[in-house]
């Protein structure tokens, strides 16, 4: 196991600045997840851990050892690829040990070691075969067993499921997060879904255009996104925003009327006030409330999303639980209550309500 | 019938054209040369049936054959393999995404399109002329050239660098094998500890192999055919001393020259028959070494 550390990191290509200064800790054994859309610079933040990109400027640690100059093999840790970049012409055994054989490894320590792996991944009875003849699924076992046998100090994924279809990536993703609790090994998996991110990470890392926006638990991101752009990224479907003005009382939402809160009055008077599908009170009781009609809905079982146009013409996503019985036509009233909004600035930071900042 | 014509009518009539070509220019020739085979035939005078005569001469009795034969086996089994590692190691020099590939894509790829023709081969015998470039080049380092062209020591082996020369094509065909090879490969490789040799041997020479196979089979075949690069170079002789006699230039002369169409058709068969032999062996060894990533099972 081991710690990561990047200090001020900072890549270009050329004249292109990439990666703009990054400062990250990696905790020893933690499940840390790097999310953010695409071109965001996560992919590159994690080649330059594994040493396959060189850095720019700022230092990359491993454990107490600046890694900077140090050989991707040297660093004693895994990657797990995207594309799985097993060798097609190698049987899964090969591919398994090939690594191995690098090392200089005794035959019956490399025998042990793919044997070991290849148990824990269930995937005994595919050794022989060659990855042609592997499903998708199975593939990535594979992949994940080559970094296995290797027993790094941390392990690196590169969006290693987004190549699988929706059910297998469930399945898949429930594997990991148990070989992670198995092992404990440090690891920093890349993603653009931020579904995976929030069920396996114990902490997240929020990428935009090569800068960190956020860190923090799924719990932290989710419910006290410190910013706009974090308060849309994370959750699906995503929070609705409405554009508001702060007036002595409150924030003034177009169609909702007046929201009665604490907001610092040094910050500016157009506020983005966010609120999630849940938080929305349907057809009930509210601090204030707007009636419009649903144009659509989407029922997934166990809920029902509905998408309601308010008087102004702004659409908004409302969630209700999946015995309601709602049509596209129907009207229905959303209340929202102040507590449970969040409320952005200008600059699209977080606004420090009284009660938080007191808090 | 009259629905079948009706409906497919117009689509045979429009493949009339080649049959006729095919027929009249391919097929006829072939199924005559094959008669022609077996029979001793001047132009002037109807063939007559000798039945394996012309075989049995060529393999029993006629020297300049079995030395033609040599000739054009050192010529395949040294330029092929020559051009193929020569044209591997630019292409891998190219994939590296140097700047300006292009422009040294196009520059290598220069003399393979030049390179059959009958000017190059002129050119060539200036460079190696006895007063040509190469050895003005050698005699600044003190070294007196040899008669490259009129030795027959050398004649065969300046051919050869000159067939090794024209690399182009398999070049192109490699830099596009190596460019499908995924990156990623390199990478888990790099991430292993794999040496670069170990990667070239390990992961890219069995990945490139069915490129591999693909060149040497039309190299290799393309060798066995050369004709208008001796021809130019030995004056049509195949001189000095049929040290430049390969087998086609040999059926040329006996054809052309001496007017022997009907041993010169037997010579066009028997190397017909030794491409196929070779081609055969190249297709059977390939199960060996040949990985499709795409195979059935």
């Amino acid at each position: 196991m081991a710690s990561v550390s990047l200090n001020n990191v900072v890549k270009s290509y050329g004249k292109v600045e990439v990666i703009h200064g990054v400062d990250l800790e990696v905790v020893d054994g933690e499940f840390l997840v790097l999310v953010g859309p695409s071109g965001c610079g996560k992919s590159t933040l994690l080649r330059m851990i594994a040493g396959l990109e060189e850095i720019t400027d700022g230092t990359i640690s491993i454990g107490d050892r600046i890694v900077n100059d140090v050989p991707a093999s040297q660093r004693n840790l895994s990657m797990v690829f995207q594309s799985y970049a097993l060798y097609p012409h190698m049987s899964v055994r090969k591919n398994l040990a090939f690594g191995l054989t690098n090392l200089k490894m005794p035959k019956p320590e490399i025998k042990r070691r793919v044997t070991e792996a290849a148990k824990v991944l269930q995937i005994e009875e595919l050794l022989e075969r060659k990855p042609r003849q592997l499903s998708g699924g199975q593939k990535q076992r594979v992949a994940i067993g080559r970094a296995i046998v290797r027993e790094p100090q941390l392990f690196l994924f590169d969006e290693p499921l987004s190549n699988l279809d929706a059910e297998l990536r469930v399945q898949m993703r429930v594997e990991l997060a148990d070989m992670y609790h198995r092992l404990g090994t440090t690891m920093i998996y890349v993603t653009h879904d931020q579904v995976e991110a929030m069920t396996m990470a114990t902490r997240i890392v929020v990428l935009r255009d090569g800068i960190i926006e956020q860190v923090g638990t799924p719990f932290e991101l989710y419910n006290f996104p410190q910013n706009k752009f974090v308060a849309t990224f994370i959750g699906s479907p995503k929070m609705n925003m409405f554009e508001a003005t702060v007036d002595g009382i409150g924030a003034v939402l177009p169609d909702f009327g007046t929201l009665a809160l604490h907001v610092d009055d040094t910050w500016a008077t157009k506020i983005s006030v966010g609120i999630r599908p849940e938080q929305f009170a349907l057809n009930g009781s509210g601090e204030t409330s707007s009636t419009g009609t649903i144009t659509l809905v989407e029922y997934l079982g166990s809920e029902v999303y509905l998408y309601v146009k308010l008087p102004s013409g702004h659409v908004v996503l409302a969630r209700d639980n999946g015995k309601a019985t709602h049509k596209a036509g129907d009207s229905i009233t959303l209340s929202i209550t102040a507590s449970q909004a969040h409320y952005y600035g200008e600059n699209g930071l977080r606004m420090p309500l009284f009660d938080e900042a007191n808090s | 019938m009259l629905k079948f014509l009706r409906k497919n009518g117009p689509g045979y009539l429009f493949l009339v054209p080649w049959f006729i070509g095919f027929i009249a220019l391919a097929l006829g020739p072939i199924l005559v040369s094959l008669y022609l085979a077996f029979t001793k035939y001047d132009i002037f005078s109807p063939p007559e049936w000798i039945g394996l005569e012309n075989f049995e001469f060529m393999f029993l009795y006629d020297d300049r054959f079995l030395n033609s034969l040599q000739v054009t086996f050192t010529f395949v089994f040294l330029s092929v393999p020559g051009k193929l590692v020569f044209a591997l190691i630019v292409a891998m020099v190219l994939d590296k995404g140097i700047r300006g590939i292009g422009f040294y894509r196009a520059l290598f790829y220069l003399p393979s399109i030049l390179g059959g023709s009958i000017a190059v081969a002129i050119l060539w015998r200036q460079l190696f002329d006895y007063d040509g470039i190469v050895n003005a080049v050698l005699a600044k380092v003190g070294i007196q050239g040899p008669y490259w062209l009129n030795d027959p020591d050398y004649a065969l082996y300046t051919l050869i660098i000159l067939a090794m020369w024209q690399f182009g094509s398999p070049m192109l065909i490699f830099l596009a094998g190596l460019r499908s090879i995924s990156p990623e490969l390199y990478e888990a490789a790099e991430m292993d500890g794999t040496s670069k040799f170990k990667q070239f041997y390990a992961i890219t020479i069995p990945l490139l192999a069915p490129v591999i196979f693909f060149n040497l089979v039309l190299q290799m075949i393309d060798a066995f055919k050369t004709f208008s690069s001796a021809f130019v170079i030995s004056g049509g002789s195949g001189a000095p001393v049929d040290s430049l006699n390969f087998i086609t230039l040999y059926l040329y002369n006996e054809a052309f020259t001496f007017f022997r169409m009907g041993y010169a058709s037997a010579l066009a068969w028997v190397l017909l028959v030794i491409i196929a032999i070779f081609t055969g062996i190249a297709f059977y060894s390939s199960r060996y070494w040949v990985y499709y990533e795409n195979e059935r099972d």
